[in-house]
This record gives structure tokens, C-alpha cells and sequence, in this order.
């Protein structure tokens, strides 16, 4: 057993840093490399190759768990490029928000229409559940924009896969000829424009959540 | 080697059990008694002598105030989390807890803290296996209910180590109950373990894939099992006593712990009967005579197997698959057994669930075959990988009493995270951090782990320093933590503040406390064996007396084994063990011959073949042959 190495996790799977990515293929070499490295099969190891097996497999795990979900794995290649990602649990971007240390999102513009309304029938709802009045129409409607909303979540992850393909394109372009650094800059943004517009879309569920179920 | 052996636990709110694997196959190493489950009950007797499982239970009705059970409740947890317990369970604290220690139980006039009864307990499972192997055993495999935080996770650590075990792993409960069922079937499949103990629920949705058992996602209630069903129909009894015969033994500990028993009889009884009768007598003599229904039983229990459904829904929820996903479903725990609860989990999973192996065994067996793993595995086992997850998330304490997650539940264990802290104030050379675990957005609703001060980093302008602070979450479930300070690479000091621990120090006192019981045990306890070992050759030796061997020695060997049976029969009563053990070696080296002769015969290969047979269904310690010494390693 070698000592750990502090690696990324693209290279701790030996995998080139692309967005596109069989999750079979990702699983066998979880599979793989968990029966190499795990505690449990280096039981009888001398301590310092405990200590690494344990290092090494939680490093696994991380990588793993990362790469596996398409967001996180998006998330991730973002923040490898130094792309700063706001957002944690909703008490810490409340936090962040209140402190002034995270400006307040950006409407996507094809939303603004949407979001406009959403407030307006959110506040109206807020009210009514205040003075104990129950509005079935209004709360159908909530229901329908709420559907919609999901309708697009789902989209996105059609955006986000041209997005990779863009990123996927411009990694292996990079392997016979020099990217422009701005390229890369804007391939990046708009992977940060996707996500970001999820999370928000994301936030309006939530919040239409708590006020449907308070 | 001998010392070598791994042996696996299931440490039981109601009942523990030790298991071994052995020729590929996990099996429960039975009490002296016989029996494969031992009461999780533990009782001081009148000489302040410690009694655990089934002789400490007579205790529990006769003297409640010496005994104690489902100890496993109160394991890692503070005074101020268990007030529902102590309205439930007639446990009797320290009068003089002060706020923040850890729980100590009053034994008759004796107090000690749940790790510490866990050890007896444990150390009882220990002597077993011993007993069984002939030989001392140091190394196990203990399960927990896979919801215990880090704090019931270390205190049952503790417990193995003040019972002279080391733990080479703590495994979730119905983990290790899918460890011991998959043994057979190593191809791909999607499993749900349902498991309602005693004291506990889980529920765990594991991948199998040739060999890897992967849990995807784990959810369950630490207060959720078989006593709520004894409790709520105790207190229904009470009640009735009350209203109806206008008796109040509400406080009488007594009359509510033989009451406890009538009803547990009755709960079991109504798994295979349609109707159960509770009868016994009240202190004044009164006659309490009701007849219970199933229909009747299942009405009163339903609300509470109903509360094992948003768990279940919860995990299949996080593993992000549909009940018609689920291939296998393995039922554990006693409580499994009623009826009730069958039906649930088979309309939940709209299929028929395993339940082939003991529910109350399977645990045991599943740690042994973890533990085999371990050990460097057999051809059973070869395959076999355990890869589990943490039912809890890890956080800390942010500004303002927020949580950031640091690492969230149904991660695959182990796992790490960095997170990076700086100071407030110019020169200030300390950080405080508070570890918390569970879901709420609050620190305060969540459990407390620990409080580090980073102490020890260079004096630099605020917001400078930089502290790299490393968690990591064990194969066990147990956090460990690191840090350094960034800039200065220095690392920094952590001193850690257990919420609910027991420090090293307690650990390592209670340790040498537990020494002089086990001197005194041990002692005790190779006059036992040596008894039953004198017993064992004595019965060859009648054997050998009625087989045609014994003609063949001569009649000054048969004097002399004549007289050293009976020196060895007029020793055996005595406490002095020395004076045994040599009386039987010197019958065994008498007897030399005889064995041979009988080896030699037509007849010992009949006996031969008896032996091997019995030693095969696992039956108490295999002597090598009949009238020889066995191994027992002093």
C-alpha cells in the first residue's frame, strides 16, 4: 500500500477532467479499488497501512460521491477551476444573505414573468393562512406553477449536458492546441449559469413548499 | 492461533448473543446453560457479587432495586436526554450526578455507568466463548443499531475495551443481518433489512453486487421497539387494576416488574395463538384474570408499528428507489415475529419477507461472518466487503446557532472533510468549535458531540490564520479530528470535550477496576472448567472399562488408574483448582495406554466417528480425543 497522495478526484479515478462520464464504468472502479483499499480488507495490515488504507478509502468515497451525481461532479470541476459556488443549507444562504457576504440572486430573465407572479400568489397565500381563510383556487394554482417549475428543473439537465459537451469539447481540443483562456472562462460560465439558475428555481420550490404545507 | 479468534456480538437491548464462524459457517456459541441468547440484564447478588443474563433476572422481580435492564438505552446519552426513559423504565441514577457527567446506575449500593454494565454483559458473552474454545479470546466485532451516534457508538466501544475486548469494528446492526443472509447468494440484488428489536428500529436499503455489500440508505428511530409495546401495554394493565379493582401498584416496583413479565408471556404467546391470558395476583392477593385477543393486541399496537413507516419511506425516499425496486426483504428482531408486522412489511414491499434465519440470531451471526472478514476471510467469505454508510449528518456550529453540514447522512463510511476556520480578533490565539449530528437546521436540536478549543495558533492580524481543521467519520461510525494552522503549518492543539463521554482516563480506570473481577472470575472459573473437564474423562474412562482395551492392560495398570480415579473424585468438590488439574493429568497419563489400545480397536473408530459428528453440530469444546488432556491455555 502507498501513502496517500493528495490528488483530485478526477485523477484519483484516473479519468481525464470531463463532465461527460459512465456511471457504470465509474461504479466498477469504485467496486475495484474499495476491495483494494477498504479497512477491512487491510485488517491485518501493519498500522501505518491502516492509517493509509483508512485515509485512502475515505478519499475514495469523496470522489466517488462526487463524481457520481451529475451536479455535485459539475459543481466540483467548477470549483477545481476556481469558480467560487455560493450555497450551502438554506439557514447558512440565509446567513450569508443577511450579513451581505451573498448578493441577492439574479432573476434568470425567462423567468422574470413567473417570478413575479409566484411572489405576488405567495404573499397573497401568506396572508390568508395568517387570518385562517383557506383559498382552494389559490392554492390549485400554486400547485400549477409548482409543476411547471419542476417541468423545468428537469429541462435543465438537458442544458447542463450541452454545457459538458462544451466543456468536454474544449478539454479535448486543449490535448493538440492552446484554448484561449477566454474560451474556457465562458465554457465555465455558462456551466455556472445553469447551476446557478437551478438553485434558484430550486429555492422558489422550497419556498413554495413551506407556505403550501404551513 | 488461538488468540486470533475473532468473535462476533450482538449486544442487545433485551438479549446479547456471541457467535462464531467456523467451517464456513457462522453459528451461536451457547451459555453454559445451553441457551444461545443471554438476558441483557445485569444484577448485584446479596454478596455484591455481579450476576449477569438469566441468573440476574430472578433479581429483577425479587430485588428490582438490584438489578437492571435494556442498559443499551442509556448508552452515550445525558440526564437531560433520557427523562422520557426514566418514566418508563425503573432505572435508579446517582444521587449525586453532578450536570454533565455520564449517567451512573444505582446497583443495590453500588453505582455504575451503562458501559461499564454493558461489560459485564459483554464480559459474560467473552467467558462463553472461552468456554467454548477452550482457550481466551481478546477481539470482536460488536454490532449497534446503525442510528447510534458517535457518542453510543464510542460508549459501546468503551464497554469492549473495559471488558478486555478489543473492537476491530462497531457494525450496524442490519448491515451485519444481511451479512449473515447473503452468504448464499452472491450474484446482484437490491435488499430492504427491516429490523425491530427491542430498543430499536432500522431500516437499510443495501446493493448487493458480487460479493460488495453497499448500503445506500439507512433511516430508524433509536426509541422504537418491543418495549414500547410491553410499556403501553403495562400501562394499560395498571390502569385497568385501577379503575377496575381499585388497587393502585402504579409505584409498587415489585408488582409492575412481575406485571411486565405476565405481559411479555402474553405478547409472545398472541405471535402463534389467537388469544392470551394475563393472570396473576396483586400484592393484597387479589386475582388480575384478562383474556387478550390478537384482534385486540394488534388494535392497541398498530400505532406503533405504524411509526416504523415514515422511517421506511424516508430510506427508500434517499436510495431513491420504489417499494417494486426492492428484490429481497430480511426481517430481524424479536419483534418481527408478531404477526402484526409481517403484514406491514409485506404490504409495504408487496413481497413475502426472508425469515429463515432466528431473528434473534441473525445479528450474532451476521457480525461473526464481519468478523471472519476480518480475520483475512475463508472461501465463504473471500468475496465479501462490507461498504456502509452514516445514518447521521456531521455539522458544525455556525455564527448565530446555524449548522453547516460538513458531511451528510448516507455517506459511505469512511469519509473525511476539511473545513477552514480564521479567527475574529487581532492576536487571538483560540478557536472554539462545536460538533454537532443530526438533520435540524438548528445546532441546538441537534445532538451535541463535542466542543474543540484550537488552541496554540500563532498571534497574527483577525481573520489571518488560517485553521485547517480535518473530520474524519470511521469505518465504526467514531469522528476522529486533526488541525493545523495553514499559513504557520503548524499544528494545531484540539482538546476535546466528549458531551457525553467517558474520558480516556475513566476508560483506563475502569479497565483496572474490572481486573479484580476478572481475577476473581477467572479463578473461579478454571475450577469450573477443570470440574467439567475431570467429568468429561471420567465418563471415557466408564467407556473405556466396558471395551475390550481394558482386558488388554495389565492388572497393575488398572489398579493404578483405579486408585487415581479416585483421587481425582475426591479432589474434584474443592475450590483448590491446582489440586484438580494435576489429578486429572496424572488419570490422563494413566490412562495413555487405554487410549491407544482403544485407537487401535475396531471399537474406537466407531467412537471416533461419533465424536466428529457431534463436534460438528458445534456442541461445547471438541477435546482431541476421549481420554485425552484438553487444551486450555492458562
Amino acid at each position: 500500500m502507498q501513502p496517500p497522495a493528495p490528488v483530485d478526484y478526477f485523477t484519483f479515478f484516473a479519468l481525464p477532467q470531463k463532465l461527460n462520464l459512465d456511471s457504470t464504468l465509474l461504479e466498477r472502479d469504485f467496486y475495484a479499488l474499495s476491495r483494494k483499499l477498504h479497512p477491512d480488507i487491510n485488517a491485518k495490515a501493519n498500522r501505518q497501512e491502516q492509517e493509509w488504507s483508512l485515509e485512502k478509502t475515505s478519499q475514495l468515497n469523496d470522489a466517488y460521491r462526487t463524481l457520481k451525481d451529475p451536479i455535485s461532479r459539475t459543481e466540483y470541476l467548477l470549483r477545481l477551476h476556481g469558480v467560487q459556488l455560493e450555497e450551502q443549507s438554506k439557514a447558512a444562504t440565509e446567513e450569508a444573505r443577511k450579513s451581505g457576504a451573498m448578493k441577492k440572486p439574479v432573476v434568470p430573465p425567462d423567468l422574470l414573468e413567473e417570478v413575479f407572479e409566484l411572489n405576488m400568489q405567495l404573499e397573497e397565500l401568506r396572508m390568508e393562512k395568517k387570518m385562517g381563510e383557506d383559498d382552494p383556487d389559490l392554492a390549485r394554482e400554486l400547485h400549477n406553477t409548482k409543476q411547471h417549475l419542476e417541468e423545468k428543473q428537469a429541462a435543465m439537465l438537458g442544458d447542463l449536458k450541452s454545457e459538458w459537451d462544451r466543456w468536454d469539447a474544449l478539454f479535448d481540443r486543449a490535448v493538440s492546441e492552446t484554448v484561449p483562456d477566454t474560451d474556457r472562462k465562458a465554457a465555465l460560465d455558462a456551466l455556472l449559469a445553469v447551476l446557478n439558475r437551478r438553485s434558484y428555481i430550486r429555492n422558489l420550490l422550497r419556498e413554495i413548499d413551506e407556505v403550501l404545507e404551513s | 492461533m488461538a488468540s486470533d479468534r475473532i468473535i462476533g456480538i450482538d449486544l442487545g437491548t433485551t438479549n446479547s448473543l456471541v457467535a462464531y464462524m467456523e467451517n464456513d459457517h457462522p453459528a451461536v456459541i451457547p451459555g453454559e446453560d445451553g441457551s444461545n441468547l443471554v438476558p441483557s440484564v445485569v444484577a448485584l447478588d446479596e454478596r455484591d457479587q455481579i450476576m449477569v443474563g438469566n441468573p440476574a433476572r430472578k433479581y429483577l422481580i425479587e430485588t428490582p432495586e438490584r438489578a437492571v435492564y435494556s442498559v443499551k438505552r442509556l448508552m452515550g446519552r445525558g440526564v437531560e436526554d433520557i427523562q422520557g426513559e426514566l418514566k418508563l423504565f425503573p432505572f435508579r441514577l446517582a444521587d449525586d450526578l453532578a450536570p454533565g457527567e455520564v449517567l451512573r446506575i444505582k446497583l443495590g449500593n453500588k453505582t455504575y455507568t451503562p458501559p461499564e454494565i454493558s461489560a459485564f454483559i459483554l464480559r459474560q458473552l467473552k467467558r462463553n466463548a472461552e468456554r467454548y474454545f477452550g482457550a481466551p479470546v481478546t477481539k470482536a466485532v460488536i454490532t449497534v443499531p446503525a442510528y447510534f451516534n458517535d457518542a453510543q457508538r464510542q460508549a459501546t466501544k468503551d464497554a469492549g475495551r473495559i471488558a478486555g475486548l478489543e473492537v476491530l469494528r462497531l457494525v450496524n446492526e442490519p448491515t451485519a443481518a444481511s451479512l449473515a443472509y447473503g452468504l448464499d447468494k452472491k450474484d446482484t440484488a437490491t435488499i430492504a433489512v427491516y429490523d425491530l428489536g427491542g430498543g430499536t428500529f432500522d431500516i437499510s436499503i443495501l446493493k448487493l453486487h458480487e460479493g460488495i455489500f453497499e448500503v445506500i440508505a439507512t433511516n430508524g428511530d433509536t426509541h422504537l421497539g418491543g418495549d414500547d409495546i410491553d410499556n403501553l401495554l403495562i400501562t394499560i394493565a395498571l390502569n385497568d387494576i385501577l379503575g377496575d379493582l381499585g388497587i393502585d401498584v402504579r409505584h409498587n416496583g415489585e408488582a409492575v416488574q412481575s406485571i411486565r413479565k405476565d405481559i411479555i408471556e402474553a405478547k409472545i404467546a398472541l405471535s402463534s395463538q389467537t388469544e392470551a391470558a394475563l393472570d396473576f395476583e396483586l400484592p393484597d392477593g387479589t386475582r388480575y384474570q384478562r383474556t387478550i385477543t390478537r384482534a385486540q393486541f394488534e388494535r392497541l399496537i398498530k400505532p406503533i408499528a405504524d411509526r416504523t413507516l415514515a422511517p421506511v419511506r424516508q430510506a427508500m425516499r434517499d436510495a431513491g428507489l420504489e417499494a417494486k425496486q426492492i428484490e429481497e426483504v430480511v426481517l430481524v428482531g424479536g419483534s418481527t415475529r408478531i404477526p402484526l408486522i409481517r403484514r406491514l412489511v409485506e404490504e409495504q414491499f408487496q413481497r413475502i419477507p426472508h425469515s429463515e434465519l432466528n431473528p434473534d440470531e441473525v445479528v450474532a451471526l451476521g457480525a461473526a461472518v464481519q468478523a471472519n472478514i476480518l480475520g483475512g476471510g475463508s472461501e465463504a467469505t473471500k468475496e465479501m466487503l462490507l461498504l456502509d454508510v452514516t445514518a447521521l449528518s456531521l455539522g458544525i456550529e455556525s455564527l448565530g446557532g446555524g449548522v453547516v453540514k460538513i458531511i451528510h447522512r448516507n455517506s459511505t463510511v469512511p469519509e473525511s472533510a476539511t473545513e477552514h476556520f480564521t479567527t475574529g480578533v487581532e492576536g487571538q490565539t483560540s478557536v472554539a468549535i462545536h460538533v454537532v449530528q443530526g438533520e435540524r437546521e438548528l445546532a441546538k436540536d441537534n445532538r451535541s458531540l463535542a466542543r474543540f478549543d484550537l488552541k496554540g495558533i500563532p498571534p497574527m492580524p483577525a481573520g489571518l490564520p488560517r485553521v485547517e481543521v480535518k473530520f474524519l467519520l470511521d469505518a465504526n461510525g467514531i469522528l476522529h479530528v486533526s488541525a493545523r494552522e495553514a499559513r504557520s503549518g503548524k499544528e494545531a492543539e484540539i482538546e476535546v470535550q466528549p458531551s457525553y463521554g467517558l474520558t480516556d482516563e475513566q476508560v483506563e480506570n475502569m479497565i483496572l477496576e474490572s481486573f479484580d473481577y476478572a481475577e476473581e472470575d477467572f479463578a473461579k472459573r478454571q475450577v469450573i472448567e477443570a470440574r467439567n473437564e475431570a467429568n468429561t474423562i471420567l465418563a471415557a474412562l466408564e467407556k473405556g472399562r466396558s471395551s475390550p482395551a481394558w482386558e488388554q492392560l495389565s492388572s497393575r495398570e488398572r489398579e493404578d488408574i483405579g486408585k487415581l480415579e479416585n483421587a481425582l473424585k475426591a479432589v474434584m468438590p474443592g475450590d483448590d483448582y491446582h489440586a484438580i488439574r494435576t489429578a486429572i493429568d496424572a488419570l490422563n497419563q494413566a490412562t495413555m495406554h487405554l487410549a491407544e489400545l482403544m485407537m487401535d480397536s475396531a471399537l474406537s473408530t466407531a467412537l471416533k466417528g461419533k465424536r466428529m459428528d457431534t463436534a460438528d453440530v458445534g456442541e461445547g469444546p471438541a477435546a482431541p480425543h476421549p481420554i485425552a488432556k484438553a487444551e486450555i491455555e492458562q
